[in-house]
């Protein structure tokens, strides 16, 4: 039932703010495609402008990964997590999940499959999945999108967020589910 | 700090590779023995290759979705829906974000983003995102430094509370969870842990003087965020 409600809010989400926002254009005499294909030109613009940034975060994410170093951070932070009760299954996810979305959906993916959708493994993961997100390759492109590079105290901000998000994670779900 | 974080991936990533290369394998009986080979360093160097050319994939696949979004909000902007949508979360805005005037477009953007990201519409959120730091860029007088404004949205942006974290549903979903959405609960609580922690971190971060914003001849600023 509640998944069902949920399941329904986002099938329509996405139709309905489109509908909303170009029915109140229409109510309010705007010219909506002229306006819409005017609007719609700066995307070619933007996405071309963050191309060097994207590049510069994902290949340095992508060697980080491919050499084996995120498994050797995993060996270490083991006996620490476990303190806390995060099982060392999870931890690949928790230093992936601010590296890259795609990353972390991997990760999730495979412990679901490895270990069911509702072992404590698994839900842990989905939590973690759902409440964080990809830190870096957001401040990347974001502040790259306007050419600031001196970015203060953004990054250690979202960063201290990002560790308190999966603790919470952690402890939320042995609570909830533990 | 990006500088550092950028050298430790690249640089520990090819350092590692490199030190794999040496096959060193405690486990054996016989002692340490080991199998050098160069596979470690030639796989990172493909990995290297496969994410440029991600990266640039990623970038192309966005342009679509990009004009469709900043085209809607065009129309939004027009008709007014936007500044409706910003004057009702107002108060919170200007408490948020004093030093971004309160009609200012770059509130309507914000507001639009964080709610986008809140209702899990990740494909949504990223345009609305990147609108909004333009907006924020032409309040900025030092065009390469992050205003606190900037900041304070990025923070918000990467710890948003999620309501409906659609995508991890649908991959419970899809490997046959017996009750796909039972994670909502707990994700609304931990990304309320996070938004809190942002907004504190960030609030206590742009006092420190490390982080403290230089702006050269200050010009006097008027504080429209208090104008009610």
């Amino acid at each position: 039932m509640f998944q069902g409600i949920i399941n329904g809010v986002s099938a329509v989400a996405i139709p309905l703010l489109i509908l909303a926002i170009v029915g109140h254009g229409w109510y309010k005499k705007v010219k909506v495609y002229e306006v819409f294909t005017d609007g719609a030109k700066e995307g070619f613009t933007v996405a071309v402008r963050i191309i060097p940034f994207l590049v510069a975060i994902l290949v340095a994410i992508g060697a980080f990964r491919a050499s084996g170093a995120l498994d050797m951070i995993t060996g270490l932070l083991a006996p620490l997590t476990a303190w806390i009760g995060m099982p060392g299954e999870v931890i690949p996810m928790a230093l992936m999940r601010p590296l890259s979305g795609s990353g972390a959906l991997g990760i999730v993916s495979e412990l679901i499959t490895t270990h069911g959708p509702d072992s404590l493994i698994a839900r842990m993961a989905a939590v973690m999945e759902g409440s964080t997100e990809t830190t870096f390759y957001i401040l990347a492109v974001y502040f790259g999108s306007v050419g600031v590079t001196k970015t203060r105290h953004a990054l250690p901000a979202a960063l201290t967020a990002d560790l308190a998000g999966i603790v919470a994670a952690v402890v939320v779900t042995q609570m909830v589910f533990g | 700090m990006i500088n550092t974080i950028w050298i430790v991936l690249m640089g520990g990533g090819i350092l590692v590779a490199a030190f794999q290369c040496l096959g060193l394998d405690y486990s054996s009986a016989t002692g340490l023995v080991m199998s050098p080979s160069f596979v470690p360093l030639t796989d990172l160097t493909k990995a290297l290759f496969v994410s440029a050319k991600a990266a640039v994939n990623l970038a192309i696949g966005l342009i679509g979705i990009m004009a469709l979004w900043l085209g809607l909000m065009k129309i939004a902007e027009e008709s007014g829906l936007v500044k409706i949508f910003a004057r009702a979360v107002r108060p919170i805005m200007i408490r948020l974000f004093p030093d971004v005037p309160a009609d200012h477009p770059a509130m309507g953007a914000m507001v639009m983003n964080i709610a986008a990201n809140m209702l899990g519409l990740g494909n949504a959120a990223t345009p609305l995102g990147l609108k909004a730091m333009q907006e924020l860029q032409s309040l900025n007088k030092v065009k390469d430094t992050a205003t606190n404004a900037m900041a304070t949205f990025m923070a918000l942006n990467t710890s948003s509370v999620t309501f409906i974290p659609a995508t991890v549903i649908g991959i419970r979903a899809a490997a046959n969870a017996a009750n796909p959405a039972e994670i909502i609960g707990p994700v609304i609580l931990a990304t309320g842990v996070s938004t809190t922690v942002a907004i504190i971190m960030i609030k206590l971060l742009q006092k420190l003087p490390r982080y403290k914003l230089v702006v050269p001849e200050t010009l006097p600023q008027a504080r429209e965020g208090e104008e009610v």
